[in-house]
């Protein structure tokens, strides 16, 4: 009854939802047809929106113009993969002792973590170097991962917090009773409840560390086979000219598959968010 | 019921004796995280601190006292960049979150269809923002970008439109790639808390006749302030620091028209190889931020307790 909306109002709701997806989709679709543009169409005058010359030769031949392409799209996966894997593995245990336990410094460290949201590497970067120098990690796939997890770290544990604050504390409590310590309590009563939580978290963690990758790769890694795939896509900038075409191929190419992941997780990650987002 | 759990609680209290102390094992649990960050963060950020007051670079160091800070003082162009970078943060962050909220809302209705809307509008957040600015970079062209080239079918201009190549144009061109990079998120955070709002809420202002537009003001938005408060700040950070973008479309240009303080620090550092003038840079980009999340801080508190205290 309540959600009943009348036709006008359909009318309105659909309008608005569409001109919001333009805005969101536009670039996409602009890729998408310059992909499908021969080069010698690009400065040809007057601006055509059709043509009959259109092709998908792009997508054959960007293979050709940057062999590394295939190992540059597996590296980006590999990167965020290792990054989320050891981010999480700093992040709940501490959220844990954020969300449950007492202890001194609580606060405190707690706005430690969470100030350093507010340096992005850039801000950092020549020291940042240095350290990875002293440490031997310069053009390794370390040399991208490690401070993708150090900035992540913070997101993590406040993410995770809030949703483990929502697990009832009346099942530790219980687990204690019977004598489980507090690692077994940790790990064979909370983490199973925690599950959805975990998996939201983990995504968008994975997803910041997909989508920054290409200041580190572009500062800390000059080995040209460990370069993530946005590093890598300007390299279709080079050389004689620009092979606009194939880059727009190579970029939506490259973004399909964490897209298709991403689509199958997509009702975990509103439904978790939904669940851990809002504070009670 | 009540005394037993009571009494279970009281068990536990009691128990707390028997393993570990509670402050020893959370800082077990947080050590590992706090060693990490202070290595990668803090150790680098002290480093940053440092060499602030050096003239640094390629070839050596050499102490300076505050010579880098006397000069940014003095530096009208480092002024302007502190006000456009200010500009450039309420702008945009006031954007993603008028959008995010008309986007969740829109989301939230119920509508068919709408699972199929809510997948669609993550794209820009779930690929690599580098990506998202090459077609940016290709929408903004004169010549080949659909934006001209609809501009000059339609006649409001005569000629290619770049779009990066003045000044405001620019700045507003990537203000609008920001926020279609960052409106995704605070839309999905928005339309995750809309979900968390109790039914029961909507049913009872709508059995008392209260309009959509009245259940939206006095229910929907008290409800997810919290959210709403702690996305502004998160979001304000994001966009205070945002360098890719900006880096990717104009490089700071035309004229420093875009160039925010983190690119005016990577220019100078990084590109210039001045180190010493780019690191206080940095040390008064984290001042400034520091400053202002905390008076963000003290007013998220004051929020959260007047919107807590309805509650329970």
């Amino acid at each position: 009854m309540m959600d009943r909306y009348t036709k006008l109002q359909m009318v309105g709701i659909y309008a608005a939802i569409t001109i919001f997806l333009i805005f969101i989709l536009l670039p996409f679709f602009e890729m998408f047809m310059a992909s499908l543009r021969p080069l010698e169409h690009l400065f040809r005058s007057p601006y055509q929106f059709w043509s009959d010359d259109f092709s998908f030769q792009a997508y054959r031949d960007m293979w050709v113009t940057v062999p590394l392409l295939g190992r540059y799209i597996l590296n980006s996966i590999f990167i965020a993969s290792m990054v989320t894997g050891i981010t999480m593995v700093f992040v709940v245990p501490a959220a844990y002792a954020y969300a449950r336990l007492q202890f001194p410094f609580k606060n405190l460290t707690l706005g430690i973590f969470l100030g350093v949201n507010m340096f992005t590497g850039a801000v950092l970067l020549i020291p940042l170097y240095r350290v990875l120098r002293t440490m031997g990690l310069l053009n390794t796939y370390w040399a991208m991962i490690v401070p993708g997890v150090a900035f992540l770290i913070p997101t993590g544990i406040w993410l995770l917090r809030s949703y483990l604050e929502k697990i009832p504390r009346e099942l530790e409590e219980a687990a204690f009773v019977d004598g489980a310590s507090r690692m077994y309590t940790l790990r064979r009563v909370v983490l199973p409840l925690a599950v959805p939580g975990l998996i939201v978290v983990g995504v968008a963690v994975f997803i910041g560390a997909y989508a920054q990758q290409f200041l580190f790769a572009i500062t800390f890694n000059q080995q040209r086979e460990l370069q993530p795939l946005p590093a890598g896509l300007f390299e279709f900038i080079g050389y004689q000219d620009v092979t606009w075409n194939q880059m727009m191929a190579a970029a939506l190419v490259g973004v399909l598959p964490v897209m298709v992941i991403f689509l199958f997780l997509q009702k975990y990650l509103v439904a978790g968010l939904t669940a851990g987002a809002v504070k009670e | 019921m009540a005394d037993t759990s009571q009494a279970a609680t009281q068990t536990f209290e009691a128990r707390q004796g028997r393993t570990l102390p509670e402050s020893v094992f959370a800082w077990m649990l947080i050590g590992p995280a706090m060693l990490f960050i202070a290595v990668i963060v803090a150790w680098p950020l002290a480093e940053t601190v440092r060499l602030s007051f050096m003239e640094a670079d390629l070839g050596g160091e050499q102490y300076v006292g505050f010579a880098n800070y006397a000069d940014l003082m003095d530096s009208r162009k480092f002024h302007q960049t502190i006000v456009r970078t200010f500009y450039w943060m309420f702008l945009s962050v006031g954007l993603k979150l008028i959008l995010g909220l008309i986007g969740a809302t829109l989301l939230n209705a119920a509508v068919p269809g709408r699972g199929l809307f809510r997948v669609l509008v993550m794209p820009p957040w779930v690929i690599p923002i580098a990506i998202g600015c090459i077609g940016w970079l290709w929408l903004y062209n004169g010549y080949f970008g659909v934006l001209s080239g609809t501009m000059m079918q339609l006649g409001i201009t005569d000629g290619p439109f770049e779009f990066l190549a003045h000044k405001q144009s620019a700045f507003y061109s990537a203000v609008v790639t920001d926020v279609w990079v960052g409106t995704p998120m605070v839309t999905l955070f928005f339309l995750a808390a809309m979900q968390g709002v109790p039914r029961d809420l909507y049913e009872a202002a709508y059995v008392d006749g209260a309009s959509r537009w009245y259940r939206f003001r006095r229910i929907t938005i008290p409800q997810i302030m919290p959210v709403i408060v702690s996305m502004s700040l998160l979001s304000a950070i994001f966009t205070f620091n945002s360098f890719e973008i900006i880096w990717i479309l104009t490089e700071g240009g035309p004229r420093s028209a875009t160039t925010t303080l983190i690119v005016d620090t990577y220019k100078t550092a990084i590109s210039n190889f001045k180190f010493g003038e780019g690191s206080a840079r940095a040390v008064v980009i984290v001042i400034l931020l520091g400053t202002f999340s905390l008076i963000y801080l003290f007013f998220l508190n004051k929020v959260n307790k007047y919107y807590g205290s309805g509650k329970k």
